[in-house]
């Protein structure tokens, strides 16, 4: 099974986000019908393999299973019905556009006209406040992880015994904390539900992905340790100071040999008990909050661990997470969401997993996905919409063609 | 049938299972359904080509634009009945009817030699070059008792596959 990313040459937010569709193809060749014998003329004619495969996949036999999220309460109701027309979206839509600037604004309406019930301009002094409690806690918390390193250094210089694991611990509760902050920036209410996770060694997390904040939502708990794909500016800045104190993997999805060396990096990880636990989003990009599109095989399911599921649902009612990053920058996304009135979501731990004897590790893959989608509500799609961009490999198509040809020729040169 | 709801009254599935000639239980129609509105992402009605070629299976397979021609623009009746050919229910003419509608591009009801090669095209791609397509081809019509520029009709097709064992079976899953 190669796994030779050919991704365009192109630089644009496009490519870096689009996945690779050989993760998502059965490795292998499917059923042939082999016949013997002398090649006639209804050999040739007889086309029902192709056409029963072809059918198999419009019918999709692998079973898929629909769960809608309701919800329930009456005050969404009042605030669903405060916020008629502030979001017109296509709730089918894998990836919608959505005009940032206006739901900005439509949001500070919004906010506005609440306030103006309430009778107070608090949206504004939350939005202020925010932003003061993260960079006052950004800066010093910075100073203090970097200081830390300073006098690690000068401890070890004397010969001192410094203790590894304090040093994480110390990182990870700080972590936590700028996490709740940030968190609090942007009036996150989070429910979670389930067993914290424990940190063992030879155990994964992996996520739904909606947005860049679901790491924040997700590490404000639990330090986790994370691979992501770096990104430019500020949040590039503060993905170098942040995370590199829990542990993170960096990727570049740009570069076709980048995989053997992830996976390795994440095998390494995953062998280190002193690691902090590791967080993998499969789908491999930020995806609308009311799908799931195809886990990657590789990565989290080859790891031979034990894969413990993570789901997140948005209550959308008060704000989309979805970061649709070919349309906005993270920066305008994140202003989005401060002037929100809240981001609520739900965070449900769930049971561990182990790869099945016998189970491939798409199956697993898939099985997770199934478990992950069931209990936030998310429905599952066999694609996403970046394959209108780009199909899969010609090679898989070719492999068949070079059975029946090779089939077709050895039987006619029978006698 | 149905917008935006993905509702499909009782009446509406009879209907459908009137008109694919009770090929499928109407489980199997309701499960259809559900596909039907997955793939149909911009829930206009009717599943475009690239929605059916954003299934990555079906975009690999050597036929699929064979099948894009037939399956363009389909709505869910016409799907349903589309599908038919592949249940077990189905008899075996028919399946070969569908076979045969899949060469006779052109759907004039004759299937020429040259309608046999692109199929014979489709399936081998760069692994047999066109001479070896076309020997191939004429040598097994003629032992078959068939001219080169001879086309065949329907049944032709039944006379050659109607003893051949054709399976061509796909399990719709239901809940």
């Amino acid at each position: 099974m190669s796994n030779t990313g050919k991704l365009k040459s192109s630089s644009s937010e496009l490519d870096l986000d689009r996945p690779n569709i050989e993760d998502y193809l059965p490795s292998g060749s499917s059923v042939q019908h082999e016949r013997h014998g002398k090649l006639r003329l209804c050999d040739l004619l007889d086309i029902s393999p192709s056409l029963s495969e072809a059918a198999g996949a419009i019918v999709d036999v692998k079973s898929n299973r629909e769960r809608n999220y309701n919800v329930l309460s009456p005050i969404f109701i009042f605030l669903q019905t405060s916020q008629i027309g502030c979001q017109c979206q296509d709730p089918l839509d894998v990836i919608h556009s959505q005009g940032a600037s206006n739901q900005i604004l439509q949001n500070l309406g919004t906010g506005t006209f609440i306030c103006f019930l309430c009778g107070a301009v608090d949206l504004v002094l939350v939005l202020t406040l925010g932003w003061i409690i993260f960079l006052s806690s950004f800066i010093p918390v910075h100073c203090l992880l970097k200081g830390n390193d300073d006098l690690r250094k000068k401890i070890e210089t004397r010969k001192a015994v410094f203790n590894g694991s304090e040093r994480m611990h110390e990182h990870r509760c700080l972590v936590e904390m700028m996490c709740s902050f940030f968190v609090a920036s942007w009036t996150g209410v989070v429910k979670y539900h389930g067993p914290r996770p424990s940190m063992r060694p030879k155990q994964v997390f992996v996520a739904n992905h909606t947005s860049m904040i679901d790491f924040i939502i997700l590490e404000q708990m639990t330090a986790f340790a994370v691979i992501m794909q770096k990104h430019p500016g500020w949040v590039g800045l503060l993905q170098s100071t942040i995370l590199e104190s829990v542990g993170c993997i960096w990727f570049n999805r740009t570069e076709a040999k980048d995989r053997e060396i992830v996976a390795r990096k994440l095998r390494e990880h995953v062998q280190g008990a002193n690691n902090n636990p590791l967080l993998i989003f499969p789908e491999g990009t930020c995806v609308n909050n009311q799908y799931t599109v195809m886990f990657k095989k590789v990565g989290a399911f080859e790891l031979d661990c034990t894969v413990c599921p993570v789901a997140i649902k948005y209550n959308k009612i008060f704000v989309d997470g979805f970061w649709n990053s070919r349309k906005q920058s993270f920066t305008t996304h994140l202003l989005q969401l401060m002037t929100a009135w809240a981001v609520v979501c739900d965070v449900w731990y769930l049971e561990p997993q182990n790869m099945k004897p016998g189970e491939t590790s798409i199956e697993f893959a898939e099985r997770v996905r199934d478990i992950i989608s069931h209990r936030a509500g998310l429905k599952k799609v066999p694609w996403d919409g970046y394959l209108k961009y780009s199909r899969p490999s010609p090679k898989h198509r070719e492999a068949k063609q070079q059975n029946f040809a090779e089939s077709v020729l050895r039987r006619f040169e029978e006698k | 049938m149905g917008n935006s709801s993905s509702m499909l009254t009782q009446y509406d599935i009879e209907e459908v299972q009137q008109h694919c000639k009770h090929a499928f239980t109407q489980q199997e129609i309701v499960s259809l359904y559900h596909r039907f509105c997955q793939l149909d992402r911009n829930n206009c009605g009717f599943i475009s080509s690239d929605e059916f070629l954003s299934i990555p299976e079906f975009a690999v397979n050597p036929l699929s634009q064979s099948l894009l021609r037939m399956l363009d623009g389909l709505n869910f009746k016409e799907f349903v009945a589309f599908l038919s050919a592949f249940s077990p229910r189905a008899t075996l003419h028919h399946k070969i009817q569908f076979i045969f509608k899949v060469y006779d591009t052109d759907c004039n009801g004759k299937v020429t030699f040259h309608d046999m090669l692109r199929a014979l095209r489709d399936l081998s791609g760069s692994f047999m070059s066109e001479q070896q397509r076309e020997e191939v081809l004429t040598q097994v019509l003629e032992e078959a008792g068939y001219a080169k520029d001879s086309s065949l009709v329907l049944s032709d097709f039944v006379k050659i596959l109607g003893n051949s064992g054709l399976k061509m079976e796909v399990e719709i899953p239901v809940d």
